[in-house]
């Protein structure tokens, strides 16, 4: 037990933790800690190792090297003592379609040994949490997903855990409920809750304390979001809107004191070292060769653009915000 | 264990079960369709054998003998033909099974000669009923030939002799010979054995095709609490099955019932745990709904159907696949069925039976609960 841990301040650490199928290593040698309260995004594309990393602290998975503790406890050794600290929000939905709303909350609060007038203040609390007062038999399959979402929060936070799992909770979820959502969230790290959640959205990713970056099972970035995009991206960077990305694209990465180009939605980002020198000659170097643009203009790096940057495999339909 | 999580699965078991109109269907009609149609289907006695008559006298005499038959429970005269030709194509077409040629000198020669041979032709593509069909011919022709006899004897004065050596037979148990007494039983086990594993086999893969195992298995409750919690619900629904099934046989289908209500709640409630433990099995094993439903169906129903002593008599399999038998769920409870409804037997006299399946039921549940384990791995 890390020195952190043992005076209850770091509520999940993982060292040197490995996680193979087979030939297939799926988390590869991820270290790194959470302290209470604090609200760790873990972004990557899909199939880059965040649901299996979250198992394995779930207790779902055994790892296959390395250690992990959640809530001070050894996720190999006692996952059934992990699971009466945690909440878990797997990715697919995982509520009963075929149950009330009142029916499921119920069930889980039974499941956890909540009962008596906690279990009634506690249904109230996510019911009202979930936006669903005054739904409570409404079945759950006639939901939408902005509240079925909702209502499984509910229902994994229903015990009242201090550390709470959320894997990829608001995929599927229109824009306005992912706000709502993360309402919730900050509302839970402000009681003390502990949060681990995964997402592919950019923006989501923002509203993280600190965030890991994870690419093909390993952790390629760790910091704040602001620490992020201003440590990774060594130069500067430039944003050029044009009608036609297409062109411009394979041409301009020869173009004078240009390091790295990628695409960005129809807009290419420029990784430069000086743009007061640099715009003019790359826009020289364009018209010399008949391209056309609209504007070239210094902007701040966004996460994607860190992301573009420390992962080698990019990926752009699925790390798209 | 935690009585309250075995409460809240079996509660939501409930409630998913009623709410599923496939299981519901599992639930009420199955049982109930199955003993309609096995209870009916599976008929062992052999009645109304169409015969085909080929009477080449026509004479009193010989109408006298043919319309035996027709009075016989055995049989039943479906066609009377004029030639060898149209006997044959009667046989052929499968429109009787059995044949008889009654010759153009009958009463001649009973008169004259005082024996006469009748041809019977048996269709024996099914040999079974072919052999019981020239017994019963056989007895029909012998009461003839006794009551010609007796006639002929009065007629000459003299005294009638009975035979010197007289077989008194009493049947027991199923006094009638019907063997519905023998088959209903049976079926009775073999709805409960299907009914069972097919409830329970949906019960595990349901919840890893919806997605909802993940967060289950996230959740403090153990193996053994799943189990309870997922078997309680169905093992009272088994219950309520049991109860019409049982009553059907002997309300609607009038087997005779001579044991004891204990007895039979006893028994019935230790098959009930060993065939939802063997559906829990399999959906432990098989993730998918469907495919457990096969299975569940496959692993029943056979062995159900032929090695259970249901409809075949075990004593009389060749000694490997008597041995194999022991293997069969529903043979003990087949065996302990049929005892108590037509014997009356009760715990004493069904202790082996009774001991094995409860030791059946102590393993299955063993290895039902160890199948099943919290993780993704």
């Amino acid at each position: 037990m890390s020195p952190d841990a043992a005076n209850g301040e770091v509520r999940i650490v993982t060292d040197r933790l490995v996680k193979r199928f087979g030939a297939f290593t799926a988390v590869d040698e991820v270290s790194f800690s959470v302290r209470r309260g604090e609200i760790m995004g873990f972004l990557g594309p899909n199939g880059a190792g965040k649901s299996t990393l979250i198992r394995m602290l779930c207790g779902l998975l055994r790892p296959t090297a390395g250690r992990a503790e959640v809530a001070g406890i050894d996720v190999a050794r006692n996952p059934e003592s992990v699971r009466e600290n945690i909440g878990y929000m797997s990715q697919k939905f995982s509520l009963y379609n075929d149950l009330s709303v009142i029916e499921n909350l119920r069930f889980f609060g039974g499941i956890y040994g909540v009962k008596g007038p906690r279990l009634t203040q506690r249904v109230a609390f996510a019911m009202e949490m979930a936006g669903l007062a005054g739904r409570a038999d409404a079945l759950v399959s006639n939901l939408s997903g902005g509240w079925k979402q909702r209502l499984a929060l509910g229902c994994a936070v229903l015990h009242q855990p201090p550390i709470l799992f959320l894997d990829e909770p608001t995929s599927g979820v229109d824009p306005s409920s992912r706000r709502r959502f993360w309402d919730l969230i900050y509302a839970l790290s402000e009681q003390g809750v502990t949060i681990l959640i995964t997402t592919h959205y950019m923006d989501e990713a923002e509203y993280c304390n600190r965030l890991a970056l994870i690419n093909t099972g390993r952790l390629v970035a760790l910091g704040t979001p602001s620490e992020l995009k201003r440590g990774a991206i060594q130069g500067r960077l430039l944003l050029v809107e044009c009608d036609d990305a297409g062109p411009l694209l394979e041409a301009i990465e020869t173009a004078p004191g240009v390091r790295d180009v990628a695409p960005f939605g129809s807009a290419l980002h420029l990784l430069v070292d000086d743009p007061a020198a640099d715009i003019p000659r790359i826009e020289q170097f364009l018209s010399v060769r008949g391209l056309r643009w609209t504007r070239i203009e210094p902007i701040r790096p966004t996460l994607e653009d860190v992301f573009v940057q420390l992962v080698a495999v990019r990926r752009p339909d699925e790390a798209a915000p | 264990m935690k009585a309250r999580r075995i409460k809240a699965i079996a509660k939501k078991e409930l409630i998913q079960v009623w709410r599923d109109p496939r299981s519901l269907m599992i639930a009420l009609l199955m049982p109930l369709m199955q003993m309609a149609l096995l209870g009916y289907g599976v008929n062992l006695d052999i009645k109304h054998i169409p015969v085909c008559t080929f009477d080449r006298e026509g004479s009193q005499r010989s109408e006298a003998l043919l319309k035996r038959f027709q009075a016989s429970n055995y049989f039943s005269v479906v066609e009377a033909v004029g030639s060898y030709g149209a006997l044959k194509d009667a046989l052929d077409y499968g429109r009787c099974k059995i044949g008889i040629v009654i010759p153009p000198d009958f009463s001649e020669r009973l008169v004259d000669i005082g024996t006469v041979p009748v041809q019977i032709i048996l269709d024996a593509t099914d040999d079974n009923t072919a052999s019981i069909g020239l017994g019963y011919a056989q007895d029909v022709v012998a009461g003839f030939s006794s009551d010609v006899q007796l006639v002929t004897w009065q007629r000459q004065g003299a005294i009638p002799q009975s035979a010197p050596v007289l077989l008194q037979s009493r049947v027991w148990f199923n006094e009638d010979l019907d063997s519905r007494n023998f088959v209903i039983p049976g079926v009775v086990a073999m709805v409960l054995a299907l009914v069972g594993a097919q409830l329970t086999s949906l019960t595990i893969s349901r919840e890893w095709e919806r997605g909802t195992m993940e967060v289950l298995i996230s959740t403090p409750v153990t193996r053994m609490e799943l189990m309870a919690g997922k078997l309680l619900p169905y093992f009272a629904i088994g219950l309520i099955d049991a109860a019409v099934c049982l009553a059907l046989a002997v309300y609607w289908f009038e087997v005779p019932f001579r044991g004891a209500l204990a007895t039979l709640f006893l028994t019935t409630s230790l098959f009930l745990v060993v065939v939802l433990g063997v559906g829990y099995f399999i959906s432990v094993a098989i993730r998918s709904q469907v495919g457990a439903s096969q299975i569940a169906l496959l692993v029943t129903m056979l062995p159900t159907t032929l090695l259970s002593g249901f409809a075949f008599p075990i004593d009389q399999m060749p000694w490997p696949i008597q041995a194999i038998t022991y293997l069969v769920h529903s043979r003990y409870y087949v065996t302990i069925l049929k005892a108590v409804f037509l014997k009356g037997a009760g715990l004493v006299e069904l202790a082996a039976p009774i001991s094995l399946l409860a030791i059946y039921a102590a393993v299955v549940a063993f290895l039902a609960a160890r199948a099943f384990h919290k993780t993704l791995d």
